[in-house]
């Protein structure tokens, strides 16, 4: 978990606000195959880390994400046979038989890493990053007890864990005097992960003695609904809406099977402008945002 | 009524082929501060857990007799319940908090009562407040020292304003600056609210001087039920009894206060010990050192310097304590001897390989059996238990063979706090394994907040403070004139010899007494 309190509009928002705008980011990624809608919405995504302030945090996430998108890519090319370009056939191989590399199946694997990524950055590093976990779980406690503390759980594992691994491979190097081998690597993986079971045992007793099972629902917070509240909210339905418009409206059309179809350039490049400022639009009004 | 009441209660695990307790009748009246005393394993945790609802209702298990925790029935009332009118606080800090945030963690148990945000907004501000807790509230939960942790676990375990406190051994995992501050607090907390408390701990005279009652588990049942003070004539369980006891003298003072008071003509016979002046070693270059570190320096990168300048050498057999408070970078040195981290400047020497036993003994075990890692059948009957089976004191043995099985025999031993959580009967032993490694001709080095364990073992003890040695000398002459770090019989005699133990103290007053009969 990456969340601290900034100064930003986002952060500013509420967090079931600030987290159904990010997850409107990832939903309208998933309504689009244009790429050029789709690289709008990683700007959209960058843009927004950068004016929250935690850039840093999402910059880390796309450095994982860049290399599991192009693995997508690349997969999707070997294992896809649709389209009509062949760019390279080789002889049969065991199992697989011939490999027909499309254009097409290029193509659309790359499309799929790039959804990929703003779903990464959107619904995972930047939402992580901008919107407070403990309200977001109250809300989701407040909705199902059961589930929002379990989501609580596992949220404050992830660090535990982490230490708890790191520390494993410290004692190991320490009896060793070199790096962990692939066996021991998988040794201490499966160390953390049966210390894990001892860790959320550990947690659950906690929780029973802070009287979790007595599964009262929270109280609503009395919080007057900001001027960054109704902004991003009014941003998140806009893009709801962008992304309706994807399937009533084929604003966008791309296809890539049988083969790469794609309409004008004007039309994508109107609803990438239009994407990216209903976005934006929240972040210009900074006024209200210290913590 | 009675905040807490047990009537012929005993227990056993599911599976377990022994009781964890066995017929326990206790009565606990409001406001009273009740010491838990017993060994590893002696069914401390399983009584505090039996009366905080866990047990049976979380663990399982066989349960008969009866438990009320304020009037309630823990045969008829679970945790939750229970919760209202007792808050629980275990040992791990990493386990205790479980929302992201100080203000969210305090909110938690507020909100399963059912309380008006309102409400709840001012019990968080509350007790944050008496806690000392108001500028950590929006903090997040992991980047606290385990030190604040532990304390946001007490404060949400109070949040409530609970009747009945039960800790189970809360300082184990802190160090002792961070263990006494949470004394403290304990002690505000039962003086002022009238919050009735029972703690389960082995340092027994850090907690004594604050308890009005001992309660003495053995194999799960009530060995002992009465005050401090005849608890101590029955077992003289802390230095100052043992000295007493050595001195044949009737009292049994539970704090160093009282017992400079009962000494108070005895002390004055004693001369005043010189001003302590403290000779940091200046070695150019050990001949024929285990290990060696000149000019040694661990700066971070884009943070500050955790050791800087370090040099010193361990000769062949020597016994070495490592003190300092927190943070002054003990761990650190240690990493660089064992090779784990290389220093950014100087240099570490080893005549051979620095073996290093890490602060969770824990983390030597990866496999599945005991014996999976314990070489050469050192595990002995304990090879084919699980390592999360074991307890603390045998985790702690059995990860110290590990250590000293997975070479050729180390020239160096480096152990990271390893009394930590610990009773006295594994503290002994583990002083005397260590002395038969050191007779061996291995040079050991413990870091330790523990005076009385650096006294039992260590020839020579350094100071670390601020990344540098501020002193390194014979362990009686930096145990013996200390205030902070020094020994409780060496406090007592104010320095005095310097006696560092209860044999030493008392053989030092004998001395003065016969010198004042002679003359």
């Amino acid at each position: 978990m990456t969340y601290r309190r900034r100064a930003s509009p986002l952060h500013a928002a509420r967090a079931g606000v600030g987290a159904l705008w990010c997850l409107a980011l990832a939903g309208t990624a998933v309504s689009y195959d244009h790429p050029l809608v789709l690289a709008a919405l990683v700007l959209a995504v960058l843009a927004a880390a950068a004016a929250s302030g935690v850039w840093r945090e999402v910059a880390r996430a796309a450095a994982l994400g860049i290399p599991f998108a192009l693995a997508i890519a690349l997969v999707n090319a070997l294992v896809s046979r649709d389209g009509v370009t062949v760019l390279l056939t080789s002889n049969p191989l065991p199992v697989i038989g011939p490999l027909d590399i499309t254009l097409e199946a290029l193509v659309y694997g790359g499309v799929l890493g790039l959804r990929a990524l703003v779903l990464v950055l959107a619904a995972g590093a930047l939402l992580a990053a901008t919107v407070d976990p403990d309200e977001l779980l109250r809300g989701l406690r407040r909705l199902s007890v059961r589930t929002g503390v379990t989501a609580a759980l596992a949220i404050r594992l992830v660090p535990v864990l982490g230490r708890d691994a790191h520390r494993l491979a410290d004692a190991r190097r320490a009896l060793t005097s070199r790096p962990p081998t692939g066996a021991e690597r998988l040794a201490l993986l499966r160390a953390v992960t049966a210390g894990a079971l001892d860790r959320a045992t550990d947690v659950a007793a906690t929780l029973e003695v802070r009287g979790f099972a007595g599964t009262r629902r929270p109280a609503a917070l009395p919080r007057p609904w900001s001027r960054h509240d109704s902004a991003f909210l009014a941003s998140a339905l806009g893009l709801g809406l962008l992304a309706l418009g994807a399937g009533i409206g084929g604003w966008a059309p791309f296809a890539t099977t049988p083969r790469i179809e794609a309409g004008g350039l004007a039309g994508p490049l109107v609803l990438a402008g239009a994407l990216l400022a209903v976005a934006l639009a929240p972040f210009l009004d900074r006024r209200g945002i210290e913590p | 009524m009675s905040v807490l009441e047990l009537d012929r209660v005993s227990y056993a695990y599911p599976g377990a082929a022994t009781p964890a307790l066995r017929d326990v009748s206790l009565r606990l009246e409001p406001g009273e501060f009740v010491l838990l005393a017993g060994g590893s394993g002696s069914g401390k945790s399983t009584l505090l857990r039996a009366a905080s609802g866990l047990v049976p209702h979380f663990h399982g298990g066989t349960f008969t007799g009866t438990l009320r925790c304020a009037g309630l029935d823990t045969r008829q009332h679970g945790p939750a319940d229970l919760a209202a009118v007792a808050g629980t606080l275990f040992q791990d800090p990493e386990t205790q908090v479980v929302m992201h945030t100080v203000r969210a963690e305090l909110s938690f148990p507020l909100e399963n009562r059912g309380w008006s945000a309102a409400a709840t907004a001012r019990g968080v501000e509350e007790v944050a407040l008496a806690l000392g807790l108001g500028g950590l509230l929006d903090r997040v939960a992991y980047e606290l020292s385990g030190g604040e942790l532990q304390r946001v676990a007490l404060a949400a375990a109070l949040a409530g304003r609970p009747k009945l406190l039960l800790l189970d051994e809360p300082t184990s995992q802190l160090d002792p600056v961070a263990g006494d501050e949470l004394l403290g607090v304990l002690r505000r907390v039962n003086e002022e609210w009238g919050t009735a408390i029972v703690l389960a701990e082995h340092r027994l005279e850090r907690c004594l001087p604050a308890t009005d009652r001992v309660v003495r588990l053995d194999g799960g049942a009530v060995s002992f039920d009465g005050t401090p003070e005849a608890y101590l004539h029955a077992r003289p369980d802390t230095p100052v009894a043992e000295l007493f006891a050595r001195l044949e003298r009737p009292e049994r003072p539970v704090s160093v206060k009282a017992a400079r008071a009962a000494l108070a003509p005895e002390l004055a016979r004693l001369a005043p010990p010189e001003a302590a002046e403290l000779p940091r070693r200046r070695r150019r270059r050990e001949r024929g050192a285990a290990v060696e570190a000149r000019g040694a320096w661990r700066e971070l990168p884009g943070g500050r310097a955790v050791l800087r300048g370090v040099s010193l050498a361990l000769a062949p057999g020597e016994t070495v304590a490592l003190m300092g408070r927190n943070g002054a970078g003990k761990s650190t040195l240690l990493r660089l001897l064992a090779g784990l981290d290389e220093p950014t400047r100087g240099s570490v020497r080893a005549a051979g390989r620095v073996a290093l036993l890490v602060q969770h003994p824990g983390d030597c075990f990866l496999g599945e059996r005991v014996g999976d890692d314990v070489p050469g059948g050192r595990a002995g009957v304990l090879a084919d238990r699980h390592p999360r089976d074991l307890s603390g004191g045998e985790r702690q043995r059995l990860a110290l063979e590990i250590v000293l099985g997975a070479g050729d025999p180390p020239a160096v031993l480096c152990l990271d706090e390893p009394t930590r959580g610990t009773d006295a009967a594994h503290k002994a032993a583990l002083a005397r394994r260590l002395r038969a490694v050191a007779a061996g001709g291995t040079a050991v080095l413990v870091a330790t907040h523990d005076a009385e364990f650096a006294a039992a073992l260590a020839q020579r003890t350094i100071l670390l403070g601020d990344g540098r040695p501020v002193a390194d000398a014979p362990t009686a002459e930096v145990l013996g004139g200390g205030w902070y770090f020094a020994t409780q019989v060496a406090r007592v005699l104010a320095g005095a010899g310097p006696a560092l133990d209860a044999a030493e103290g008392a053989a030092l007053l004998a001395a003065a007494a016969r010198e004042e009969v002679a003359t």
